[in-house]
């Protein structure tokens, strides 16, 4: 048996499982706290930081910080909100986000959240990195250019002995995703189609796949990134 | 371990993927390098995958794929170095060897490297080549150690002059290091014989101990500052069977190299420490997290440990008291700074990459192996020793109300006395000044690039957790430096160097940050620029760890205090620009065409 807490987000009381996370409590109180890194059910890794939330005047993130008794956190003030948004704008410029011509339109977290925060233009310049497509594995395709280097891939897709198939290369500003050079024959279709799904961008491909939903009915296309944990109705988008 | 095969190395580590750093830095000393196939033997030796192997390998600054040369030569490119003469000691490397840094030459026999800050701003230029450093290099030196290499002389042969000062002349150090210790205070001093406090404490319960710690108000001394009673205290209370006890002796911030004079001459009350903060908090393991840099310690730092398990100092019951146990194993990095945070110190200490934990939970309650951890910085642990022998009583007595105690500085650049400085908290800018004789000053950078660059209307602010506070690192310029190309882009640079790049604000901004300081430094930039920057660097707190938020500090730091040199750089009458060169732009293609770009 859980135990109940009271915590307060923006001002409103709300009730939380003591030890839950700071996100999935807010969720289950109709307040939705952008995330982007974050899978529900496996262990956080706080690495986008767009989920950071003020927790008694300092700066943590969501998806990692555990509830406390009387904990009070901020989260969509003008500042926080500023945040976010900057820190969308700086993954967009990190790499080439072409939305119009990407598979993942409309399924895309990084574009839903971009259209959620009303990014125009980023305030940062573009970096146009030169990054390579990966098409050697003959199951999927990596798309460099369109990783937000989120590290789901690695925390989700392992091989059947429990291995990583994904990790992280090099450090810094040049860390880029690889996938283990022996993994070719381990790659299933399931654990593919896996890959591509928890990509929250366009990231991984399934090869020889479109995707089915054609553009204008794909998830974010009907419903704004967070309104069905607002119980925002259609007609009512949750626009900043 | 002279012609070690891959397999022997994964047996001495029993074939336990924890101790992934351990069996690549054997691997690369023995092979030079560490190449697919290796990763595909460790791999399978460690039942992990190649990409596990691989994202620790690439992670590290001294590991590489490729052969690094017979002899590898890395040079420091800190901010010091490059003010000591670092250019033409670098074109003499390139000349002499024949191969640009970054390279090795045909033969295999020489690879240049540039490196991060190691630990030598008291005597650069400085250079690592083959675990071996070698200070205040010349132009001249240097044809004579290529000269040297090329003759294949044994690393230890290519000494011109007599070994440094202390025990950088003991037969198993064997370094041209010299220590530089201006001022000795109590925590430098000699006071303590070996066992002494380790009889003393055994006569008191672990709370006690942890009492006495804490009542003298001791923080930690690598620059974060958390009380340290407070943290044994958490430790001895978390729940576990098994706890460790770390000492960072990692320091990488550059301008850094106090622990490096302390782990030399002081190595016995370090461990000393260490073990009465097993004691304290119950742990029956310590783990001395070495930087690679220091290499050329091991072998005495191994000796210390190893007589004083037979002294009897270490292992089972210590000082003849039953149960009491306590072991330490030094445990190497490989190059990279982000590893002096407590929890990317713990990552890398269990054969990952060195990426900072978010916290909670706190490596008190699950740090090295999800076990309760105390990871204490060098200078603490040896400060804990001289409290309890005098008491905290006498300890507060010593600097400020906030700051109590010493604290051991490291102070490089434009003076005439760059070396380790043991002062009372409370110190002034200026008495630091006056203490290094540092004339004509035009700015001080306190705390390293992580901290603040100080201008001489603030010289009268005191060192102290209430004030500057500061892991150590000073470092002098005088007016004849260039502060924003020399400095403030070099420190910018470390700063995207070291990211581990987990975190998106400090895998990103540092670099779009970057990019706008150059354009002003090219005389491109305009008044708004000025205000993105300060702006920009806001967004960087959001990181998770100190590196991260601290990463635009060098920038943010120097427009607060000397706007006025970036200001001067503008273009005036303008409001807008946006950096874009046509000449830059249209120049590789005059190039191929032959044309001048004159547009």
């Amino acid at each position: 048996m859980y135990q109940t807490i009271k915590i307060i987000i923006d001002g409103k009381e709300c009730i939380a499982k003591k030890g839950q996370y700071i996100v999935e409590a807010a969720k289950e109180n109709n307040i939705y706290i952008p995330t982007l890194c974050n899978i529900e059910g496996v262990k956080p890794k706080g690495a986008c930081r767009i989920c950071t939330v003020k927790v008694n005047g300092r700066l943590m993130t969501a998806c990692t910080t555990p509830v406390a008794e009387g904990m009070s956190i901020e989260s969509e003030s003008a500042e926080l909100t500023d945040l976010r948004r900057s820190i969308i704008e700086l993954l967009f410029v990190e790499g080439n986000h072409f939305c119009p011509a990407c598979e993942k339109s409309g399924e895309c977290i990084l574009q839903a959240l971009a259209y959620r925060y009303s990014v125009m233009a980023p305030r940062f310049p573009f970096m146009f990195p030169i990054r390579e497509l990966d098409a050697s594995n003959p199951k999927i395709i990596k798309d460099h250019n369109r990783c937000v280097l989120c590290k789901r891939c690695i925390r989700v897709i392992k091989d059947d002995e429990g291995k990583n198939i994904f990790a992280f290369k090099k450090r810094g500003h040049k860390v880029e995703i690889i996938v283990d050079p022996e993994s070719a024959d381990k790659f299933t279709d399931e654990l593919a189609e896996k890959a591509m799904e928890i990509c929250p961008v366009g990231a991984i491909l399934v090869k020889g796949k479109g995707f089915k939903k054609p553009i204008g009915q794909r998830k974010y296309d009907l419903m704004p990134i967070g309104s069905d944990i607002e119980k925002v109705s259609k007609s009512k988008k949750a626009v900043l | 371990m002279m012609g070690a095969t891959v397999d022997t190395i994964l047996s001495k580590y029993r074939h336990d993927s924890t101790r992934l750093m351990d069996i690549l830095i054997d691997v690369q000393d023995e092979k030079s390098c560490i190449s697919d196939d290796t990763v595909k033997e460790i791999a399978k030796g460690l039942k992990i995958s190649m990409a596990d192997v691989e994202q620790t390998l690439s992670f590290y600054h001294f590991f590489s794929k490729t052969p690094t040369g017979k002899y590898t030569v890395y040079l420091n490119d800190s901010v010091v170095a490059f003010m000591m003469g670092r250019e033409k000691i670098a074109k003499a490397f390139e000349e002499a060897v024949g191969c640009k840094f970054g390279e090795v030459t045909a033969d295999g026999l020489i690879g240049l490297f540039n490196t991060s800050c190691i630990g030598m701003n008291d005597q650069e230029p400085a250079a690592i080549i083959n675990n071996r450093v070698f200070t205040r290099l010349t132009p001249f030196r240097v044809k004579e150690l290529v000269k040297d290499m090329k003759a294949g002389k044994d690393i230890d042969e290519m000494y011109s002059a007599k070994t440094g000062d202390g025990n950088n002349s003991h037969e198993l150090v064997h370094s041209v290091v010299n220590n530089h210790i201006r001022k000795e205070g109590p925590i430098l001093k000699t006071d303590v014989r070996q066992g002494e406090i380790i009889e003393k404490i055994t006569k008191m319960t672990p709370e006690e101990v942890i009492k006495e710690i804490k009542d003298s108000n001791i923080r930690g001394r690598g620059g974060a500052g958390f009380p340290t009673g407070l943290k044994w205290e958490f430790c001895r209370r978390a729940p576990g069977k098994q706890k460790y006890i770390f000492c960072n002796a990692d320091e990488g911030e550059p301008g850094t190299f106090k622990d490096r004079v302390i782990l030399t001459e002081k190595a016995k009350l370090l461990f000393e420490g260490m073990t009465m903060a097993g004691y304290a908090v119950g742990a029956t393991q310590g783990i001395l997290y070495l930087r690679y840099e220091y290499k050329y310690l091991q072998k005495y730092l191994e000796d210390v440990i190893e007589k004083a398990e037979k002294a009897g100092w270490l292992g089972k019951n210590i000082g003849g008291r039953k149960n009491f146990e306590f072991y330490i194993r030094i445990q190497f990095g490989a190059g990279a700074y982000v590893c002096g945070e407590e929890s990317a110190l713990i990552e890398s200490a269990e054969g990952k990459r060195g990426e900072p934990r978010d916290r909670p939970p706190f490596p008190v309650e699950k740090g090295y192996l999800e076990c309760p951890t105390v990871v204490n910085n060098v200078e603490t642990l040896c400060a804990a020793v001289k409290i309890m022998k005098y008491g905290s009583e006498w300890y507060k007595s010593l600097g400020t109300a906030e700051s109590t105690g010493t604290k051991v500085l490291s102070i490089s650049g434009d003076c005439f006395h760059p070396g380790v400085y043991e002062i009372e908290w409370g110190f002034t800018i200026n008495n630091i000044l006056d203490m290094v004789a540092g004339f004509n000053v035009q700015a001080v950078q306190v705390g390293g690039p992580s901290g603040a660059l100080i201008a001489p209307n603030e010289f009268d602010r005191i060192l102290g957790y209430e004030d500057l506070a500061t892991g150590g690192s000073l470092i002098i310029f005088n007016e004849s430096r260039n502060i924003l190309k020399d400095v403030v882009l070099n420190f910018t640079e470390f700063f995207i160097e070291e990211s581990c790049g987990s975190c998106s604000t400090c895998r990103i901004l540092p670099v779009v940050m970057k990019d706008k300081l150059v354009k002003i430094l090219n005389g491109l930039g305009v008044t708004r620029d000025i205000d993105d920057l300060l702006e920009w660097g806001k967004i960087l707190k959001a990181s998770r760890c100190g590196l991260g938020q601290t990463a635009a500090n060098p920038i943010t730091s120097s427009i607060n205090n000397f706007r006025h040199l970036y200001t001067s750089l503008l273009k005036t009458k303008k409001d807008y620009e946006t950096g874009f060169d046509l000449n830059l732009a249209v120049q590789e293609a005059c190039e191929a065409t032959n044309r001048i770009a004159n547009v």
